[in-house]
């Protein structure tokens, strides 16, 4: 009951977030070779380790082979990891642990752009994530044309419908343990059934429709075609799926933050 | 426009029959509280008298159940941005940013403010030097000491020339010399003009720093003045205390002494009178010597508005 009234309240967002974004990158650039290490060494090992060892036993997909197929999969599920940490665990350290948080709330920052703030944080972190595996796959000769660089802004919007999701989950957890429910019952199943590993269309109809649901399916209809060579089809109504997954988790996880913080 | 308006625009601090409950508990019950600017305040009460809640509504934190705040003329929560603008605060757990150094905390602090990089970096040495750390400006924040992090968290709250300073707890934790080394940097704001609200558990410290303390418990305001006036106000001015040997004697003799009060609480016995003289030379001639004599004061004050009953 006490969350629909915070719910009701629309989040109070200047451009003062920056300032929390820009203090994210300046810690980013003090840690950035092992960060990038983490964050894109594992999805180059896994397009490179599924990509020859499962391509050769699956031949071609939808027209090509595996592992282009997979190449614009992964950057999509890296964009996927890459926010979601940032917002899970990185988030609810310095809003649990370091207190960066609080320190931040005796300033004029609000807890909206606060939480607005690490939300971006993290869909930057999604692209960084993105632009260094798009790289790896044109030198691998797996990106078709230029417009692979559209991919970028995808990913951007996309960091911040998943960063705001898992910014719903930090500002409800109560210790790191909650991050596992999200990682088995969303994460994981989300993952398997947007398209980043096999076709949606071998799937069972119903799986499929449900898959649209859910915002990852939408990123891989978008970035496959800009990575192989074609221009997506229902541009639109992709782009709106994500964006409302975007805004509508901001709203919720800045209502679940301000009950937390504020009361 | 009416006065009492003007007069929460002219004061630092203007509460009017603040209360916050939560559920069915009233924590802060109807506080009517006036900081003027320029003085050092302190907020003084046990453990749950309502003391944190208190600040937390008046810096926005979290919304009054009833009543009127108004800090630096902002009327809280509505203008809760306008405050923080011009107020900084020590808040009582350290939350310095541990992923910076010194000198980038100071910095990053600023920018929260809206204030550029290069604007707080003219006044980055001031700073630095006003809180003894110009030696170690590019120090991690890991290897600093208790009394280091108080004083860079102190400098942090600066960063924006704030108008009011609040300081909870400031030195709770702190070794002699690192509490006398705060107490020296408040008074020299002091000096400056700079409004100071403080809480703290230091009777002495709320003695030696503020101009007025408030003691509140349950919530409600139990006493405000000075530290003198409320020691003149609330206690005899002096005090004698039997310890040990000396309180069991008099337990077992119970004598008629010229006291205006008498306490035993367990281990000691406390005589509190007017007329100093007059018992310590009754105490001599029947105990003999070993009593201690000291002038009453702020925590005795305290002690005997809050009780002794431990509050956990």
């Amino acid at each position: 009951m006490q969350l629909l009234y915070y719910l009701a309240t629309p989040p109070s967002l200047t451009p003062a977030f920056t300032a929390i974004w820009r203090r994210n990158l300046r810690v980013w650039r003090k840690l950035m070779v092992p960060s990038l290490m983490g964050n894109f060494g594992e999805p180059v090992i896994f397009l490179l380790g599924l990509g020859y060892g499962l391509g050769r036993l699956v031949g071609e997909v939808e027209g090509m082979s595996y592992m282009v197929f997979l190449a614009s999969g992964i950057v999509c599920s890296s964009a996927l990891t890459a926010s979601t940490f940032e917002a899970l665990y990185s988030a609810y350290t310095r809003l649990t642990q370091q207190l960066t948080w609080s320190a931040m709330l005796a300033t004029p920052l609000t807890v909206d752009e606060i939480v607005f703030g690490e939300i971006s944080w993290a869909a930057t972190k999604a692209v960084i994530n993105a632009a260094a595996i798009l790289a790896v796959a044109a030198g691998l000769g797996l990106v078709a044309d230029a417009r692979a660089v559209l991919v970028l802004p995808v990913v951007l919007a996309a960091g911040m419908a998943f960063g705001g999701l898992a910014m719903i989950v930090t500002t409800v957890a109560r210790s790191y343990d909650f991050f596992l429910y999200y990682f088995t019952l969303v994460m994981t199943p989300m993952m398997l059934l947007s398209g980043v590993f096999f076709p949606l269309s071998e799937l069972p109809d119903l799986v499929a429709v449900t898959a649209h649901g859910l915002p990852l399916a939408h990123v891989v209809a978008l970035v496959r075609p800009l990575m192989t060579g074609s221009w997506p089809t229902a541009t639109l109504p992709h782009l709106a799926v994500i964006a409302a997954y975007a805004g509508v988790s901001y709203w919720f996880a800045a209502a679940v933050a301000r009950r937390r913080l504020r009361r | 426009m009416d006065a009492p308006i003007e007069a929460s625009a002219t004061a630092a601090v203007a509460l009017e029959g603040l209360t916050k409950c939560y559920g069915n508990t009233t924590v802060v019950d109807g506080l009517d509280l006036r900081i003027e600017r320029g003085e050092c305040f302190g907020l003084l009460g046990p453990n749950g008298a309502g003391k944190t809640t208190t600040l937390r509504l008046m810096l926005g934190q979290t919304p009054p159940s009833a009543g009127r705040i108004h800090v630096l003329g902002n009327s809280i929560p509505r203008a809760t941005r306008a405050m923080h603008q011009r107020t900084g605060i020590v808040p009582q757990a350290d939350n310095l940013d541990p992923d910076f150094t010194i000198t980038e905390n100071l910095l990053t602090y600023g920018s929260y403010f809206g204030k550029p990089v290069r604007e707080t970096r003219a006044r980055l040495s001031e700073l630095l030097a006003f809180a003894g750390l110009d030696e170690r400006s590019d120090a991690a924040i890991d290897g600093l000491s208790g009394g280091m992090r108080r004083r860079l968290t102190l400098a942090r709250a600066l960063v924006n020339d704030p108008d009011l300073l609040v300081l909870d707890e400031p030195t709770t934790g702190l070794d002699p010399q690192a509490r006398q080394y705060i107490w020296s940097r408040l008074h020299r704001l002091q000096a400056e003009g700079q409004t100071l609200l403080l809480t703290t558990h230091y009777m002495e410290e709320a003695e030696r720093l503020c101009d007025r303390a408030a003691i509140i418990d349950d919530g409600r305001l139990v006493a405000c003045d000075s530290p003198k006036r409320l020691i003149e106000r609330f206690i005899e001015p002096h005090v004698i205390e039997l310890r040990g040997e000396l309180a069991r004697a008099w337990r077992q003799v119970q004598p008629r002494l010229p006291t205006r009060r008498e306490e035993d609480v367990g281990e000691t016995v406390l005589l509190y009178t007017d007329d100093r003289g007059h018992l310590l030379d009754c105490l001599e001639a029947r105990f003999g010597g070993g009593h201690l004599y000291r002038p009453a004061n702020l925590e005795d004050v305290f002690l005997k508005l809050t009780g002794r009953d431990l509050r956990d």
